[in-house]
């Protein structure tokens, strides 16, 4: 393809196999996801999309370490992460994860917020990961702002200086969790294509839920449609437009083709989430 | 000059001596239309006009006796106050990480934090060998209940998310309870702190009126209103009263400075 000459070509693939998640098997018994398996390539860009309360972000948390799974397996680069015998992965700066709703901490300016990972885990000196998060959030077209603190900034700014905190560290995987939900078309398009010129330029695997179709079609590599609860895997759209994608892209006749596929098949599951009267915890 | 210049043409502090004035001017006509009319709006006209308890202030600064009731006031909550924060700030927060440390302290806690701080006054006359003991321990109840339920409530409410990412980041127990459980419970424990500080100059000034001055723990603001009383001084007790609004005054914009020094990031707000 296109465009691709990652310096990571070789790590993040993710392989997801018959994972089921039952949250709370003794109590109120809620099966989340069952049976699914998808497999991410090392540095894809996978998009997960769903209707709301399906078990996306039940997914993202296994990967990620933060629950358990109740059977199945998840495997990093051929590494088991959880799986028989081992419910919960580690939490792991090798998978970081940019939430739903933010979590730049609050009590730090932006420069602090993306310092944080390497100093804590001594990868560098303090002065080194201050300077290296400096020069890192002026990439990002964020250097007049790396003294202010995220309440200070919009939220547009405030999460493309999560995603370079989370990048300063790394990572094999990014985790995204419908980052740009509330934001206007115009601010998502920014967004849009700075992220996927953080991905041009780092060849990070990454793995991004959301309930946007052209937002999943036009930063995608594949679009998985996952069916409302539990989550499975429904279809897989593979996207072949080539990269770097820009703005028009979206107005191609390729484009559009993919959105009424991906549309058709994520219409029936909303509808079947509708009648089941399915709302979205976070 | 340019302090006064400046002082000035700052809108909210315009404001503020604005309606400060105001008041007094109001006061005044209210203290005055009995003289005027001959009827005393709801007892409004025994109030002394402000002139008076002016003059009154103007006789009791020079007093020593007026400043110590200052110094021993201020000791007094101050001892109470610090001694809270010093103890309420970890326990709240123990409570919050600690499964066992909660269960085993926070049901005792809850039975004890509805009795209000002055129902303590008398039992403690009796346990403490003095009075200045006692009032110190009930300033120091007063204070405590609040400020442990801020910092718990506060530091369970923090976002999941901000943990998980910090561990994620390769944060220890250590790291997560120094750089994200703390920073995160600041604002609580400075919202605890400022209402902790007000029911302590409640209780101390109420502890003050009972224990009524004798030979040991008397004195303090709320002796001097209570022995104007006695005296018959109304002037004077409205200056007792003047001085305690202007002392909690003091107090809590002194907790909001200190507040904005250890949070920069809120002084956005
Ligand atoms: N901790 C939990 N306990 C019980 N049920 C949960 C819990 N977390 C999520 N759920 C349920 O699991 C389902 C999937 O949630 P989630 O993964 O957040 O959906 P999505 O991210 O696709 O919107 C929802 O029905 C939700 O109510
Ligand atoms: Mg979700």
């Amino acid at each position: 393809m296109a465009g691709k000459s990652h310096k990571k070509e070789q790590t993040g693939a993710l392989s997801i196999k018959n994972v089921t998640k039952i949250y709370d098997p003794s109590g109120v018994n809620v099966k989340a996801v069952d049976d699914c398996s998808m497999e991410i390539a090392a540095g894809e860009v996978c998009m997960i999309v769903g209707p709301s309360g399906c078990g996306k972000t039940t997914l993202l948390n296994a990967i990620a370490g933060f629950h358990s799974i109740t059977e199945g397996s998840i495997h990093l680069d051929g590494d088991l992460l959880c799986g028989p015998g081992k419910p919960k992965a580690e939490q792991s700066a090798e998978r970081m994860v940019v939430f739903q709703h933010g979590a730049l901490f609050p009590w730090k300016t932006l420069q602090e917020n993306v310092a944080y990972g390497p100093t804590v885990q001594s990868a560098m000196s303090a002065g080194e990961a201050m300077e290296k998060a400096g020069q890192m959030l002026a990439e990002a077209g964020l250097g007049q702002f790396i003294k202010k603190y995220p309440g200070e900034v919009s939220s547009g700014m405030a999460r493309r200086a999560e995603i370079v905190r989370a990048l300063i560290n790394d990572p094999k995987v990014l985790l995204l969790d419908e980052p740009y939900r509330a934001m206007d078309a115009l601010t998502k398009q920014i967004m849009h294509e700075s992220l996927l010129e953080t991905y041009d330029r780092t060849g990070v695997t990454i793995f991004f839920i959301t309930h946007d179709l052209e937002e999943a079609i036009f930063l995608g590599d594949k679009v998985h449609v996952v069916t409302t609860r539990p989550c499975q895997l429904k279809k897989t759209v593979e996207v072949r437009i080539p990269r770097p994608r820009s703005f028009e892209t979206q107005s191609s006749e390729e484009f559009r083709t993919l959105l009424e596929e991906v549309n058709e098949a994520v219409h029936e599951e909303a509808v079947k989430a509708f009648q089941a009267g399915e709302r979205e915890m976070a | 000059m340019s302090i006064v210049n400046s002082f000035f043409s700052n809108t909210t502090t315009r404001r503020g001596v604005g309606a400060i004035v105001g008041f007094v001017i109001i006061w005044y006509f209210g203290a005055m239309v009995d003289d005027w009319t001959g009827y005393d709006v709801l007892g409004i006209g025994l109030v002394p006009p402000p002139g008076d308890v002016f003059t009154a202030f103007l006789g009791v600064i020079p007093k020593a006796g007026y400043w110590m009731s200052w110094v021993s006031s201020f000791s007094r909550v101050l001892t109470g106050f610090l001694v809270a924060m010093l103890i309420g700030i970890p326990f709240g927060l123990l409570l919050a990480v600690n499964r066992y440390f909660r269960g085993v302290f926070f049901p005792p806690f809850e039975i004890l934090r509805p009795i209000p701080p002055l129902a303590w006054v008398p039992a403690s006359l009796i346990f403490w060998p003095t009075n200045e003991m006692s009032i110190a321990f009930v300033t120091f109840l007063g204070a405590f209940f609040t400020i442990v339920i801020n910092v718990l409530g506060g530091a369970r409410s923090i976002d999941i998310s901000y943990l998980r990412a910090a561990q994620s980041m390769g944060a220890s127990q250590f790291d997560l309870f120094w750089k994200i459980i703390l920073p995160g419970t600041l604002p609580s424990i400075f919202t605890g702190a400022a209402v902790g500080m007000g029911i302590t100059w409640e209780v101390v000034l109420a502890a003050e009126m009972i224990s009524g001055g004798g030979t040991q723990g008397g004195g303090g603001l709320g002796f001097f209103i209570w022995n104007s009383y006695m005296g018959g001084s109304l002037e004077q007790i409205v200056v007792g009263m003047i001085s305690i609004g202007i002392a909690g005054y003091l107090c809590s914009s002194a907790i909001r400075k200190i507040g904005f020094y250890f949070m920069p990031w809120r002084r956005l707000f």
